[in-house]
């Protein structure tokens, strides 16, 4: 019985934990083989500790040039969705207009289709205009399909913002271009950063689009591929945990500055 | 109170009007409010008070009409180029800057670069001179409306306008904030425009209150006038309480009228009745509950001539302390409300027992009986 009650009490943390781990489980895998020196080419038994990789990240003919052309398309196509999107999402939540309804609907049909349709029938579509396939139409594409995902972050951010704060903030004598700047953006910020994370995420790791559209360009997540078929080197896992780390350094970083600030207020 | 030097700082509306579609929220209306005055706007919800605001502070475009501030038009100025600033009715602080930043707002957008002593200052008028570092979400309801009040203040506009601004407070801290208000108005002298639906707000505060009813104003007067002498159904019984009489004119005798009311007659001086009257037609008589006198039936004799009076039977009386308020069932009249001081009570005054009301011809008015006799009054719940 008191089993039962101390289970019941902690449910809730249980079932967290459980859901943490399913969660983590993968990463965990990711580092450890990192840390792995299989005897083959194939990097799917443990063997023994080993540090080389680390010490040797690049020592793979081709990766560090693919991670490289990776982080630049997520880069340029983080920053084109969130200016095109936030802009996008403020016109359908501000303006009237006639197109609206069908704009808001159409907006999350890029979601909604299959990725495997989109990327072939892009395809056809660069193929058609006589487009060289390489950097732009990967960046082009990957724009197209981090834009839904901003506006809807941004939109849902914006919907929410009272408009009578900027009223407020015109009546304090600020003009339409401060009012944007001060009061607007500033508001709407997090869902614009919720935005931007979603898109380079996306954007970094995207397979299928890039694959049918990149012509004889290899990013990062076709490099993996590619090499999949060969044997897999460790420093796949090393550039793997990086990112984990960065990410996580990110969070945490906000979240003590944020912390920080909150204290010096108070 | 500051002098008013020449009406250069009126705020003058004409014509002006605001329809949404096919539906007029403000009818074509003209005011004036004189410089350095407080100036109340007074109806129920949805009668047009904030729309009307709105149009003075430029946050709503009038589909007809003029607004001017003195000698200025200023209908085609957008809010940020108004010497006007607004407390809002849901105070709409910044959420992301703190008390400081959200009072320097204005100061900073118009360029001034030493704001530290006067944001402290203001902040201490209000007495929120701890919380300078605090967000918004961090205050309570009534902080949030004192950093509201605050933030419009500090820009010494030529108008404040005050949307309901102390609507969501409870009473206590609401008669603190009235008489604050009061204070700061008559201290730095400049005009208030302040919006309410309590009558009792604007009867306490203001110098001249504007009655609102469905986009319409109705009468514009001080609070004493305004409830000694109101001119529609729908001001006698939204502003206080009023016993309306059908009654129908007899004759003319000097400066009074002469009605018939059920089996009895009423004197109504001429100059306060606002209906045409003439022999045979229908008036409605009014009344302030105030102003009655209540006798038992028993001791009608001793009521001096000359008064206007009514029989009756009490159908309820509550004790409130300083008044008992009794319910009077009379032929003419199915609710006659009275107020009585309690200085002698008569124990003859109870439920059931006949009576007799009697109140001077002086303190009866006359209104056109061709309106709705029940306009206006409010549901207990509501106010
Ligand atoms: N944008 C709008 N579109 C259509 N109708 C509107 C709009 N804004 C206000 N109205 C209508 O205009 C009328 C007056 O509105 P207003 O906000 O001025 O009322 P109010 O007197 O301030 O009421 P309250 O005391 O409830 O704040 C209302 O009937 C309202 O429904
Ligand atoms: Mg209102």
């Amino acid at each position: 019985m008191p089993f039962v009650n101390w289970f019941r009490r902690n449910l809730v943390v249980i079932a967290g934990l459980l859901t943490l781990g399913y969660l983590l489980l993968p990463n965990v895998v990711v580092t450890v083989f990192s840390f792995n020196k299989p005897k083959g080419r194939f990097n799917y038994q443990w063997q023994q500790f080993s540090t080389e990789a680390w010490k040797d990240p690049c020592g793979v003919a081709g990766m560090c040039g693919s991670l490289s052309l990776s982080l630049q398309i997520a880069f340029w196509a983080t920053l084109g969705a969130t200016v095109l999107g936030t802009m996008i999402a403020f016109a359908l939540v501000r303006y009237r207009f006639r197109a609206r309804g069908a704009v808001n609907s159409l907006i999350f049909l890029p979601m909604a289709m299959p990725e495997v349709v989109m990327a072939a029938s892009l395809l056809t579509l660069f193929l058609n205009l006589g487009a060289q396939l390489g950097f732009w139409t990967v960046l082009i594409a990957h724009i197209m399909f981090c834009l839904s995902f901003v506006v809807t972050a941004v939109k849902a951010r914006v919907m929410s913002m009272d408009p009578r704060l900027e009223q407020a903030a015109q009546d304090l004598y600020a003009g339409p271009a401060q009012t944007f700047l001060r009061v607007t953006l500033p508001i709407a910020a997090p869902g614009i950063a919720a935005g931007a994370l979603l898109a380079f995420a996306l954007s970094f790791d995207d397979f299928i689009i890039t694959n049918f559209n990149a012509g004889s360009t290899v990013t990062f997540p076709m490099f993996v591929w590619g090499s999949a078929q060969r044997g897999t080197p460790v420093q796949i896992n090393v550039i793997g945990t990086a990112m984990f780390l960065v990410a996580v350094l990110f969070v945490l970083t906000s979240m003590v500055i944020s912390n920080r600030r909150n204290r010096q207020k108070a | 109170m500051k002098t008013t030097d020449n009406g250069s700082g009126d705020v003058r509306l004409s014509g002006i009007s605001k329809t949404y579609g096919s539906f007029t929220a403000v009818h074509p209306l003209d005011l004036t409010v004189p410089q350095g005055s407080f100036f109340a706007l007074l109806g129920a919800s949805g009668c047009g008070k904030t729309t009307t605001l709105r149009m003075i502070a430029g946050l709503e475009e009038p589909s007809a009409g003029t607004v001017h501030l003195g000698d200025q038009d200023v209908t085609a100025l957008p809010p940020y180029k108004r010497p006007v600033n607004t407390v809002f009715q849901s105070y709409a602080l910044f959420p992301h800057l703190d008390i400081f930043e959200n009072v320097a707002f204005g100061l900073r957008r118009r360029g001034i670069k030493s704001v530290k002593k006067q944001v402290e200052d203001m902040l201490e008028l209000v007495q929120l001179g701890e919380q300078a570092r605090k967000k918004p979400h961090q205050l309570s309801g009534g902080q949030q409306q004192r950093v509201a009040v605050a933030r419009a203040l500090i820009n010494h506009p030529k108008v404040l306008l005050l949307d309901e601004p102390l609507g969501a407070l409870d009473l206590k801290l609401r008669r603190q904030m009235q008489l604050e208000l009061k204070r700061i108005q008559t201290e730095v002298g400049i005009t208030f425009v302040h919006v309410t639906h309590d009558q009792e707000e604007a009867m306490t505060m203001a110098d001249t209150v504007a009655v609102m009813n469905a986009g319409r104003v109705e009468q514009l007067g001080s609070p004493a006038d305004l409830y000694e002498n109101p001119q529609t159904t729908f001001v006698a019984n939204f502003l206080g309480t009023s016993n309306l009489i059908e009654a129908e004119v007899d004759t003319k005798s000097g400066d009074d009228i002469v009605l018939k009311a059920g089996g009895g007659k009423l004197v109504l001086p001429e100059a306060r009745c606002s209906a045409p009257t003439t022999a045979g037609g229908k008036v409605l008589v009014g009344v302030r509950p105030e102003k009655i006198s209540l006798v038992h039936a028993d001791a009608a004799g001793e009521i001096p001539e000359n008064r206007n009076r009514i029989t009756g039977r009490i159908a309820h009386s509550s004790f409130i302390g300083v008044s008992t308020q009794y319910v009077i069932d009379s032929q003419v009249c199915p609710e006659f409300e009275v107020y009585a001081q309690n200085i002698e009570r008569d124990a003859r005054l109870v439920p059931g027992a006949d009576v007799v009301l009697h109140w001077s011809p002086a303190h009866t008015f006359g209104l056109d009986a061709a309106q709705d006799i029940d306009a206006g009054i409010q549901e207990e719940a509501a106010v």
